[in-house]
């Protein structure tokens, strides 16, 4: 079984040497910039941005194929899908109606229309390698603390180190409890009804509830001798003191912003329109 | 602090991680191809009855962008809308009141009522504005998909959390079950 909950890959390099604070910092510019620019160079500079900070983090393709693989045939799947509701979005989107070849019924491929499905798949593309970034070149521990260094609260930050910390706890009741429940003939393939099914779920579920239940009293009450919650600011013991790497990546990350925005918002639209 | 808001933290986590854990790992065909049973928001509502809103929000977000992040890029319009389905099934937490150690004919119907309420909210209303503003979908196929989404994560916490809360309320001991003898 895959213990390795978020694929952390421990590896020397710049990105890996970057506090978490300022990993957190990139996700989030660069996930709000690309959700709020919908022009095509913003998004290509972006991309090419990424897929820099990719080639820094030494990381290899090798290593993240399943993700990869899931992302083809996601965007694949919303490529086509996109075409076939509404082949004309693009024309009512750009004002414009440039036909490249006719395919069947309504079905006309226009410019206008697969610009449009480039920019979407653009901004999915997008997210992958910074997402892949973050989570693979941060250390989970650290997740937390660089929340909470960004101004989450310390409460919320360490449910968060939680959810990781037990996350294989629980998988690995989900397995003992499932493979118990089998011996006794409570299965959840193919093969058994889906009325069936469903009921064979909650017969798992709700011991997996109230072991997690039990779970949840034993660590509040740990916590609680421990006095959690006493003082109003917490320290965290993986947190890394900012570098002047870290500074100069984070003021790289505020122009990044202010300059994407400005040019995303020329001309008072966020779309970049090149059919005018 | 007391110990109620000490236990909403772990709480929280917790729910997270079941989340994550039953989006993530558990794949059960629901007889459509390519769809799976979401257990994750059976999980999530009953947590938002036990716990109340603030952790069925937050056990869901947290659970959802760890979940998109293990698959490399969040879907935050969606993340946002399982925030608010939690936060809604929560508000109804005290008109549930599942610690009463009952739920019957009367939670059951507050129950369906407020999974339908946060079900039209999250989905085709917070979900299906931000793929609109993000991605510029079109507003037609978004509502579209949103809708199934809806139908189906209703169902699947009506029949998975509602049979959790029942097993639960089983488990907890009714105000005045003691008979004098």
């Amino acid at each position: 079984m895959n213990n390795r909950v978020l694929n952390y890959i421990p590896k020397d390099s710049f990105i890996h040497r970057l506090s978490g604070t300022t990993k957190l910092i990139i996700f989030l510019t660069f996930s709000v910039l690309c959700g709020l620019s919908f022009d095509t160079r913003v998004l290509i500079v972006l991309l090419l941005l990424s897929l820099l900070g990719f080639r820094l983090s030494k990381i290899k393709l090798s290593e993240i194929r399943l993700m990869s693989t899931f992302l083809v045939i996601f965007i694949t799947f919303n490529f086509i899908l996109l075409f076939l509701f509404n082949p004309d979005y693009g024309t009512e989107m750009y004002g414009t109606r440039t036909v490249l070849f006719h395919l069947v019924g309504r079905y006309y491929v226009t410019a206008e229309q697969m610009f449009y499905q480039f920019n979407v798949a653009l901004k999915y593309v997008i997210g992958f390698p910074i997402a892949i970034l973050f989570i693979s070149t941060t250390n989970p521990s650290e997740f937390a603390a660089s929340l909470s260094a960004i101004g989450v609260p310390y409460r919320v930050s360490y449910s968060v180190s939680l959810a990781l910390r037990y996350i294989p706890d629980i998988q690995k009741d989900y397995h003992e409890i499932a493979q118990s429940q089998e011996a006794r003939g409570v299965g959840l393939g193919k093969d058994v009804k889906l009325v069936e099914r469903v009921k064979n779920a909650v017969k798992i579920l709700l011991p997996l509830v109230l072991t997690s239940l039990q779970r949840i009293d034993t660590i509040s009450n740990s916590m609680q001798l421990r006095s959690f919650g006493k003082n109003k600011k917490r320290t965290w013991y993986v947190k890394k003191k900012l570098t002047v790497a870290d500074y100069s990546v984070i003021a790289f990350c505020a122009i990044l912003f202010i300059v994407g925005m400005i040019v995303t918002n020329q001309g008072g639209s966020n779309i970049y329109n090149p059919f005018i | 602090m007391k110990n109620d808001a000490v236990k909403k933290v772990v709480a929280t986590g917790i729910g997270a991680a079941l989340f994550f854990v039953l989006a993530r790992f558990v794949a059960v065909p629901s007889g459509i191809p390519n769809t799976n049973i979401a257990f994750q928001y059976g999980i999530q509502s009953f947590f938002a009855v036990v716990y109340g809103p603030v952790v069925g929000c937050l056990s869901g977000f947290i659970g959802h962008v760890l979940t998109d992040m293990s698959w490399g890029g969040v879907w935050w319009s969606w993340a946002f809308g399982t925030a608010v389905y939690g936060l809604i099934v929560g508000l109804f937490a005290k008109k549930i009141n599942i610690e009463s150690g009952e739920f019957g004919k009367k939670a059951l119907v507050n129950f369906a009522i407020a999974n339908c309420l946060a079900n039209v909210v999250a989905w085709p209303i917070i979900a299906a504005v931000g793929d609109v503003v993000i991605y510029k979908e079109d507003f037609k196929i978004v509502v579209a998909q949103l809708a199934v989404a809806a139908i189906a994560d209703f169902l699947c916490a009506m029949v998975i959390g509602g049979l959790l809360l029942y097993g639960y309320s089983k488990t907890i001991a009714k105000t005045g079950s003691l008979d004098k003898e």
